[in-house]
This record gives structure tokens, C-alpha cells and sequence, in this order.
């Protein structure tokens, strides 16, 4: 049986880490290279790289921190954010990442997905899906709505009817993003991300919400997903990786103990 | 030096940067003469089995990697390595390598709750000591991303299983010959373990 994950996202901006970190050592502060090992050695299952950088010009540095974290971590490692062709994809894997998110620029493009897909397999290509919460209505009868550009951008789309079409364009997994849930650290959203998991065939990764372990647990067993992504958990020094997956272990759910 | 086979399929540089890594001298080639010389062979990959063996024809590997297996050349087969060394894949319904005997089926299963691809960590269980699998604890989980799994004829060519709605083979060999299904350089300390053990493995 497969183990349930634990992914931890960075968000990256023109090299650095965008999002204050506490530190056990200072020195290393703002270093996602550094950081991506600590989280490696601690245990941690996947990464994900969210490069949040503005200007195209400072995009290659990114890059850059792709070859570095792939000559250090050596677990599979993602990278998301400003992805729209399948050039910009196959970059940041020949650096060394194993899967891409593809995220608005999916949902503006859809046959972006299926041409990823085609390129690298489903295997490499995860669709990332922003959702709010809205009122059902004929056109969202889920009452889950797909938001684009960062959360700025309702689509009017249906969540659950997007991540099926991506799944029939190709995508190989799903991060369920709850916009609702986001920063709240007040626990995942359950009903959607077991929504999102009943209606697609492959591995749904529930992001947004978790601020404990009984949180993970809650989405991995409730939610019905195969991996929690944790973030201000991780970066904030509350919980380390270890610590969370000998909870989970514990509450007896499969977990890799490293 | 470890010369890893390049045929267009995925994940040489990963391979590459754990033996950097490791401190193990390793070069990329796909040139079948540097594969015939060479001392040591990793034949990993992602992918398709079809495009993978088409892909080794139209560069004359086949013949120069069946030509090194059979002269001794100690070899390590990762994902795609391992099912194509086979005698024949049901994906794309091709012929593989014929290296031993054997066929890579896809999973099927009555129950929809097991997803395909089996993607994630699972637990590897050595059911027969092998050089290449030692220094493993019990219970060591590595990384998976496949639909379809070797099953040699001989059941004494496998030596490690995992467990996915039912038991599967995870590591099969014979003589200087040794494949995972998984793939070590993603898989952690317990996948760079194998990739270490492997550099030092000496064939009888």
C-alpha cells in the first residue's frame, strides 16, 4: 500500500525565499536550497517550488535553484508558477525537477496540459487548481468555483468539472488548493478536497488550511487525499516533518519513516 | 566510472546528480561503443517501453547493451531499465531486451480504489539477500511511478517485492545483471544506499 505523502511548498522570488522563515540558524535565512535540504533530511516526501518572481527577465534564476536542490535533495521535486508553454516546462525539468504545476495558464489554455502530457508524460504534469467557495448555481453546481491569477480571478467553471476535463487532457495529479481555507491554519477544506478525490482517478494532494497534525490527519483520511501540503507549519518552526509523520503514524495511517 | 545510457528517457541527470553525490565518477553516453567498453552500466528511465526499445534500436544500444550484459559488465536497470530487460512489454506490445526471461504486465484491478499509475512511496521487502540490496532496514520505503511491473519466469530472479493490491516484484536479477523498478535516485538515503551498493558490487 501507498504511503500517504507530506509535500511542502516554497515560494520563490527571483531566487530567494518570498516567504519569512524561522530559522534554528539565521545565517541561512532566505536560502530555498537550504531550506529544501533541511526539509529532505528531515523526512519530508516531495517539494514543490512556487516561483512567484514578476519580471520574465529574473525567471532563469529559478532555473538556476532547480539544478542546485537537484544536486542536494534527492526525493521528487516540483516546480510551479509562470509555466505557459511547454518550452518553459521542459526548462525547469531538464534541471532536475520531476513534475510541473500548471495552474492559470491551464485553465486559459487547456490543451496546455494534454501538450505537457504529450511531452513529458502524465506522470511529470500536475494540474494545480485554485477554489472558492460560491452559492451553486447551474453553471458551478459543485458550488466550488475555479479562481485563476493568484486568487484575483473567478472563471465562472465548475472545480470538479475542471479537474475532470484535466484529468481526460492528461494531468497525472492535482493539488486542491481551498482559497477559503488558505492562511486560515484552521484545517483543510474536507468536503471539497474528498469531492475533488470520489470524482477523479488520480492522486489528489490537499493544500491550504493545515495548522496541525490532526489537520493532515482529518484531510488524508475524511478528505480522502493522498498527500497534505504543509507550508506555514514547516516554515514557521512549529512542527517539523518528523514530528507531524510520527503523529500520523501514530493515529495509523502509512507513512515513510526515514 | 559508471557510464549511464542515455536514450531519451527522462531522469539521467537525477541518476547522475545522486552518483555526483556520491562521490562516484559516472558519464552519460549514447554512443554504443562507450557502452560496450564500459565497466559499469545504468540503464535507468521514465517513459513509454515501446518508445524506450525504439528508441535504443535506432541508436544500435540494444545490441551493444545485450553484447555488455553478456560479457559481464556489472548493470543496474532503473523503471523503464528494469521492464525492458525483459523478453517483451505489454506497453506499446513490444519485444524487450530478452536479458531474462520474462514479461512486464500492467496492473489491473478489480477495485477502483487503487489508482494507476501506482505513484508514491511503498515498502520494499528483500525476499532474497542481494549484494545491491544490502544496508537496507526493514520496511525502507522508495519511490514508484509506474503502471506496469516486471515478472521474470523464474521466481529465483527476484529479490525484492512490494505490495499494491497485491505482492508485485520490485527488484529482479540475474548474475551481473540487477534492476529496480523504483527508482533509487529519488528514493532518499535508502535509494542512494542502492545506488552505492551497486558501484561496489562485485559479480561472481
Amino acid at each position: 500500500m501507498l504511503s500517504k505523502r507530506i509535500l511542502s511548498c516554497l515560494d520563490v522570488r527571483d531566487g530567494k525565499l518570498a516567504k519569512s522563515v524561522k530559522f534554528v540558524n539565521t545565517r541561512d535565512i532566505g536560502d530555498p536550497v537550504v531550506q529544501a535540504r533541511r526539509y529532505y533530511e528531515d523526512g519530508l516526501d516531495e517539494l514543490v517550488f512556487y516561483d512567484i518572481t514578476a519580471s520574465s527577465d529574473k525567471r532563469a534564476i529559478m532555473i538556476e535553484v532547480v539544478g542546485q536542490v537537484a544536486a542536494q535533495v534527492f526525493i521528487p521535486f516540483s516546480v510551479g508558477g509562470g509555466l505557459r508553454t511547454v518550452a518553459d516546462c521542459s526548462r525547469v525539468l531538464l534541471a532536475g525537477a520531476e513534475k510541473i504545476h500548471l495552474n492559470s495558464a491551464a485553465v486559459r489554455r487547456p490543451e496546455l496540459i494534454a501538450e505537457a502530457a504529450h511531452a513529458f508524460g502524465a506522470q511529470a504534469v500536475v494540474l494545480s487548481m485554485d477554489v472558492l467557495r460560491v452559492a451553486p448555481t447551474q453553471t458551478i453546481p459543485s458550488g466550488y468555483e475555479i479562481v485563476i491569477n493568484g486568487g484575483r480571478t473567478p472563471m465562472g467553471q465548475d472545480a470538479v468539472a475542471w479537474a475532470r476535463r484535466g484529468v481526460d487532457l492528461g494531468a497525472g495529479e492535482l493539488v486542491v488548493n481551498s482559497i477559503d481555507a488558505d492562511g486560515t491554519r484552521e484545517g483543510y477544506e474536507l468536503t471539497l478536497t474528498r469531492t475533488i478525490a470520489e470524482a477523479v482517478s488520480i492522486p489528489v494532494i490537499a493544500s491550504g488550511g493545515g495548522g496541525t497534525p490532526e489537520h493532515l490527519y482529518q484531510v488524508l483520511t475524511e478528505g480522502k487525499a493522498d498527500a497534505a501540503l504543509v507550508a506555514s507549519m514547516l516554515h514557521y518552526g512549529e512542527y517539523t516533518v518528523r514530528e507531524i509523520k510520527e503523529y500520523l503514524a501514530g493515529r495509523g495511517l502509512k507513512i515513510r519513516m526515514a | 566510472m559508471i557510464t549511464i545510457v542515455d536514450y531519451q528517457a527522462g531522469n539521467l541527470t537525477s541518476v547522475r546528480r545522486a552518483l555526483d553525490h556520491l562521490g562516484i565518477p559516472s558519464r552519460i553516453t549514447a554512443d554504443p561503443n562507450l557502452v560496450r567498453q564500459a565497466e559499469r552500466i545504468i540503464f535507468p528511465g521514465v517513459g513509454h517501453a515501446g518508445a524506450a526499445m525504439a528508441v535504443l534500436k535506432e541508436r544500435s544500444l540494444d545490441s551493444a547493451l545485450v553484447e555488455a550484459v553478456q560479457a559481464g559488465t556489472p548493470t543496474l536497470g532503473i523503471c523503464i531499465g528494469c521492464q525492458i530487460i525483459l523478453g517483451y512489454s505489454q506497453e506499446g506490445d513490444t519485444p524487450g531486451l530478452g536479458l531474462l526471461p520474462g514479461i512486464c504486465t500492467r496492473f489491473q484491478f478489480p477495485d477502483a480504489a487503487l489508482k494507476i499509475p501506482h505513484m508514491g512511496w511503498n515498502a520494499v521487502t528483500v525476499t532474497r539477500p542481494h549484494p545491491v540490496l544490502s544496508h537496507l532496514r526493514p520496511g525502507n520505503e522508495f519511490y514508484f511511478v509506474h503502471s506496469f511491473y516486471p515478472q521474470p519466469e523464474d521466481p529465483n530472479e527476484v529479490y525484492a517485492i512490494c505490495d499494491y493490491g497485491g505482492p508485485f516484484p520490485a527488484a529482479i536479477g540475474g548474475g551481473n545483471l540487477f534492476a529496480v523498478q523504483f527508482h533509487a535516485e529519488k528514493s532518499g538515503p535508502a535509494g542512494l544506499q542502492i545506488l552505492k551498493n551497486f558501484a561496489e558490487w562485485q559479480p561472481c
